[in-house]
């Protein structure tokens, strides 16, 4: 959550000056992309609890005001969703608030299936050319299914990954997007954690810690992909660590 | 004389006669005509109408609504006008249901039916409700918020006749401590009296054994919509609960971790009352064929929340003769709209979503699948249509194809766009709509648009009640057109559009008429809008800016006629002119 959380500011307060121009007086159409309008996917704040918090402090600003008060009804403006995803990329134009004229909770829904769009799961599942693999997580009600070859690292995996299952973070994770193997303190920190931690079925039937082999090697024996907690993961590490062991 | 009873007067046999008579009068149209005739028969009427619609809270106080009309069981409540949806609005702009709740838990112990539409309702509210009331039946609440699953909870542990738990589109938050209010139907009563709980926009998991127990015992269930936190498996089980489902909302329509999983499609051959199908909120396209056997006998599919291809459609389409309401996602392109031309020759209603709301892509539907649909579904009554571009020949022929029209809608995404092929405004389609489709009430328009557009609606849109106008006119010439040649004009909502202070007088003759008008960063002055206020007393006149009470230009004017002096529950970006 702390991945979403930051994209706060930057990102929103920029949607506010390129939405000051519009024609038409730029009041309210282009006050700002805090209205949560064409670009609320983008600036839709995820919400752990979904609590209004502050809808109480604000006292009642519209989405209109300075900068600091834009970024508080930023967070009010999303009340309606818990499980919020990741904002897809900017747009390359600005935004106008409320328009085109689709209400939040279908256009939140749908900026969730934009943004898993590079995951190809609107493709029929032909297995031909993909290595298509099936997804869960500990918690959530549904799988989901991800076609490997659509990625070309750990670390675009990971950020699909989190975009479908927002609770789930890699922020742990090294700048390669792999479980450090070699540091086995940092390892066991993850563990310990209630963080989740993706691991996988390999070909051998074998449940591994996602990261422990190169990408391609990765891509070819995965069977099926799970996400647990941290603490769950733990009896996988020391088998982990020696397969990688045995491969370098 | 003594000892015996009078007779009664014949002033008051015909009252007798006349409430007797009015009983049988539903419409309230027809009501309101019949109270204007003398005052018995507007005391008649008060003292049998049942059925209150109050289409603006804020046109009738509580007290005022309860003190005419004292034997009303059914309640209808409308609060924020349709733009409140896109976050136009101040949060906390108002609708509050507490000053209702309270007039009617004193003046109506009767009542059974509760439908709101927009209002802002809390916990308090709902758990009042629940108490107060103890033939209550029917809940709706369509678009609503700041309640919370506790008050849900409320709801289902005391009102014992319950029938309809009804959810569209609310914003429910999520409580301190999540409640299992579905756990909350008490477990003592043998067999509830549910026909309908729709709760497919709550946002947050559901006990999911205390529902499975629900359905169970739930004989009378005939709707039932869940939310995207139920999984294929478990809608498969809630299926064989409830074979005599009519209306179902298939939840998350996605896998889950069972190996191996069971046979939908069997659940769906069994379901042989289903004529209503929705949901499919995380859709796993494998498991479409599940719903073939359903098919054949569905009259709605609702698709709106699967991002499903053309050719994903085109296998289910294509077993749905009988559909009359559909509605989708773009993401079928216009290869899909032509398959749901050539089957679903009963089509009534369509509606199709954007998946994609941003403004410089090229989008899947297009005039193309636009037109395709005119041709192929000719009894089409209603339309909403979101695209990235379309033509004024498609809309034309639309015109000329789907004569029934009584609703159209049609967004086209980018702002101020012309016609493609043509590079001229779009102002010859949407008159042609207004010319030949001479059932229209509801209109939205989009595209570029010259006043000229205007003049066609205000000359031939005489039945016209809804108006919807973004982006759009040239002068003030538009907005007259419109004011002073749409007599039936009740709802008009404008944004971003360039019609000012003598637009604005020019509907004097008519706001009373009216239930509101909405205008935003148009060319209005708060000096206009104080004249107005003057000359109409029983118009409020609400101005919203971001700078509070400085700048003289009008950023949005919501104006509505009201019988009561105006609210006190305004937010202070609101400015009340009276």
């Amino acid at each position: 959550m702390a991945t979403i959380l930051g994209k706060e500011s930057g990102l929103n307060l920029k949607e506010t000056e390129l939405c000051l121009g519009l024609p038409g007086g730029g009041g309210v159409g282009g006050g700002g992309g805090g209205g949560g309008g064409g670009g609320s996917s983008e600036v839709e704040t995820p919400r752990a609890t979904g609590k209004r918090g502050f809808s109480e402090t604000v006292d009642l600003k519209l989405n209109l005001q300075s900068k600091e008060d834009l970024n508080e009804n930023l967070k009010n403006v999303s009340k309606e969703k818990t499980l919020l995803k990741d904002p897809a990329k900017p747009p390359a134009k600005a935004q106008v608030v409320g328009w085109p004229p689709v209400r939040s909770y279908r256009k939140n829904m749908m900026a969730q299936k934009v943004s898993t769009e590079d995951v190809a799961e609107k493709t029929t599942s032909s297995t031909a050319s993909g290595a298509f693999v099936k997804v869960s997580m500990d918690g959530a009600p549904y799988l989901r299914k991800v076609d490997l070859t659509m990625y070309k690292s750990y670390k675009d995996l990971s950020d699909a990954l989190a975009k479908m299952f927002s609770s789930f973070t890699m922020g742990n994770y090294g700048a390669q997007g792999m479980i450090d193997f070699m540091n086995e303190s940092k390892l066991m920190d993850l563990l310990n954690s209630s963080e989740y931690v993706p691991t996988y079925e390999d070909k051998d039937g074998d449940w591994m810690l996602v990261g422990d082999v190169p990408w391609e090697m990765f891509v070819e024996s995965c069977k099926r992909l799970r996400i647990m907690k941290g603490s769950e993961a733990i009896g996988l590490a020391p088998r982990a660590m020696e397969k990688c062991k045995s491969r370098s | 004389m003594e000892g015996q009873a009078p007779s009664p007067l014949p002033d008051q046999v015909l009252e007798n006669v006349l409430e007797t008579v009015l009983h049988f009068l539903s419409s309230r149209r027809d009501r309101n005509a019949a109270s204007l005739v003398c005052k018995s028969w507007y005391r008649a009427e008060a003292l049998t109408r049942s059925e209150l619609f109050i289409g603006n809270c804020y046109a009738v106080s509580p007290r005022r609504a309860t003190a005419r009309f004292p034997r009303v069981r059914s309640l209808t409540i409308k609060g924020k006008p349709r733009f409140a949806d896109f976050d136009l609005m101040p949060l906390n702009w108002g609708a509050h249901f507490t000053p209702w709740a309270q007039a009617l838990a004193q003046s109506y112990p009767s009542l059974r039916r509760l439908h709101l539409k927009r209002m802002s309702l809390t916990d308090r509210d709902l758990t009042l409700l629940s108490l107060s009331f103890p033939h209550f039946q029917d809940l709706l609440l369509t678009c609503c918020e700041a309640f919370t699953t506790t008050g849900l909870a409320a709801i289902a542990a005391n009102c014992r006749l319950l029938r309809v738990l009804d959810l569209a589109e609310c914003v429910v938050e999520v409580a301190d401590e999540e409640v299992d209010w579905i756990s909350s139907f008490p477990e003592t009563q043998e067999e509830t009296h549910l026909e309908s709980l729709v709760f497919d926009c709550v946002e947050c998991p559901v006990n999911f054994q205390a529902l499975e127990r629900l359905v169970a015992r739930s004989p009378s269930l005939r709707k039932l919509r869940l939310n995207r936190y139920v999984s294929m498996s478990q809608l498969h089980r809630l299926m064989h609960r409830a074979p005599q489902l009519t209306h179902l909302g298939t939840g998350s329509f996605s896998a889950s971790e069972l190996d191996p999983e069971p046979d939908y499609a069997s659940a769906f051959a069994a379901s042989k009352s289903l004529v209503c199908l929705s949901g499919f909120r995380e859709i796993w396209p494998d498991y479409l064929p599940a719903i073939y056997p359903a098919c054949a006998n569905l009259t709605s599919l609702n698709f709106s929340y699967a991002d499903i291809n053309a050719h994903q459609l085109k296998s289910v389409i294509r077993h749905c003769h009988k559909l009359q309401t559909f509605w989708v996602l773009d993401s079928i392109s216009d290869e899909g709209l032509q398959a749901v031309a050539e089957t679903c020759k009963d089509l009534r209603e369509l509606r199709v979503f954007p998946v994609n709301t941003r403004e410089e892509i090229e989008g899947p539907v297009s005039e193309v699948g636009f037109e395709a649909i005119s041709r192929g579904c000719r009894k089409l009554q209603s339309i909403l249509f979101f695209c990235q571009r379309m033509t004024n020949a498609a809309v034309v022929a639309m015109s000329n194809n789907c004569p029934d029209l009584v609703v159209f809608r049609l967004c086209i995404i980018g702002q101020y766009r012309p016609d493609p092929e043509t590079l001229e405004p779009m102002d010859e389609g949407f008159g042609a709509i207004v010319m030949n489709c001479k059932k229209l009430t509801r209109l939205a328009v989009s595209g570029l648009l010259t006043d000229r557009a205007f003049g066609y609606i205000g000359t031939y849109g005489k039945l016209i009640r809804t108006l919807s106008v973004a982006f759009a006119g040239d002068t003030d010439l538009g907005l007259k057109y419109v004011l002073e040649g749409c007599p039936n004009l009740q709802k008009l909502e404008i944004r971003d559009s360039p019609f000012g202070d003598g637009a604005l007088r020019s509907g004097l003759h008519h706001f009373y008429n009216m239930r509101f008008l909405w205008m935003s960063s148009c060319k209005l002055t708060r000096q206009a809008c104080q004249e107005v206020a003057r000359r109409l007393p029983h118009l409020v006149l609400e101005v919203i800016n971001s700078e509070e009470g400085k700048a003289d230009d009008i950023e949005i004017l919501y104006m509505y006629r009201s019988l009561d002096r105006p609210r006190d529950d305004a937010p202070k970006v609101v400015t009340i002119l009276h």
